[in-house]
């Protein structure tokens, strides 16, 4: 049993270093700033997952507690990283990104980088 | 109604006692009482900065979206990897798609965004000036209307459903 234990928990480890390396990889070999943007989504999510289950699993088989550690990272991991994502996304193309360059919004207001929002309703 | 005053956001309550036995880990009826004090305090005296708060129709349901974006997220990465790892970077066919929204409030909007972020190849990276569309920047595809009615389908349907 004890065996079984170490492989499971091996295993998530290396799954995750590998998720790991080509998140890093991804950074050096996609060319431009918005290809680059997915790299470090992968790491995150399977790299770091993969962390947390072995941990989780350690603990709970090893050690014999339960620890909810791990789902804590999880969740705050899921709030900020489409956050910081999106925030570099927004700075890069407000930089260097013409309007000419993407779809239209297919709508009658621009895209909120290069448009004004609507004028708010009257407040009674 | 008392109820209503003292919880007036009951799974937000729920949500905090969780996460803080989360933090001190350690399931003790002390840290519950103590969880439920926050859990009951924080929303009453943070209910004025959310005046608009949709409610959620049907709580169950987001049991079902989580699951469905963590096994697409699985998925997706293993597709990601293979592109990084196999595929040339200068045959990678990036794409800006424009994805128009029949969700309205903002926090609906939120979920959908990060979804699109969480789940590799695809980043939301911003919004149309009015909220009515949004634009993602897929990492390779030979199809993006594809990729749009999959998004649509996927992920907005359901949290029309979750988000009254």
């Amino acid at each position: 049993m004890e065996i079984l234990t170490e492989v499971a928990i091996s295993a998530f480890l290396v799954i995750s270093g590998v998720f790991g390396l080509v998140g890093s990889f991804g950074l050096v070999k996609l060319k431009d700033t918005m290809q680059r943007l997915h790299a470090p989504t992968k790491a995150t999510t399977l790299g770091v997952g993969g962390v947390l289950i072995a941990s989780m699993l350690y603990f709970l088989l090893v050690k014999d507690k339960l620890s909810f550690h791990e789902l804590l990272i999880t969740l705050f991991l899921f709030l900020t990283a489409p956050i910081t994502a999106n925030f570099i996304a927004k700075a890069y193309m407000s930089a260097n990104i013409r309007e000419a360059d993407v779809p239209t919004t297919q709508g009658e207001k621009g895209w909120a980088i290069y448009d004004d929002p609507p004028e708010p309703a009257e407040q009674d | 109604m008392l109820i209503k005053r003292l919880f007036p956001h009951p799974i937000l309550s729920v949500v905090l006692t969780l996460v803080w036995l989360g933090l001190v880990n350690k399931v003790t009826l002390g840290n519950v009482i103590l969880g439920g004090f926050l859990g009951i305090v924080v929303p009453f005296i943070t209910a004025p900065y959310w005046p608009n708060r949709p409610l959620l129709r049907n709580p169950v349901a987001i049991v079902g979206y989580f699951l469905i974006v963590l096994w697409d997220i699985v998925v997706a990465n293993v597709q990601v990897a293979m592109l990084i790892v196999f595929k040339r970077a200068d045959s990678l066919q990036s794409k800006w798609i424009t994805i128009p929204l029949d969700l309205t409030s903002a926090e609906a909007i939120t979920v959908l965004a990060g979804t699109i972020t969480m789940t590799p190849g695809t980043v939301s990276a911003t919004l149309s000036a009015d909220g009515s569309a949004i634009l993602v920047h897929c990492l390779h595809t030979d199809d993006p209307d594809a990729v749009r009615d999959e998004i649509k389908n996927r992920y907005e349907r359901r949290l029309k459903e979750i988000f009254a």
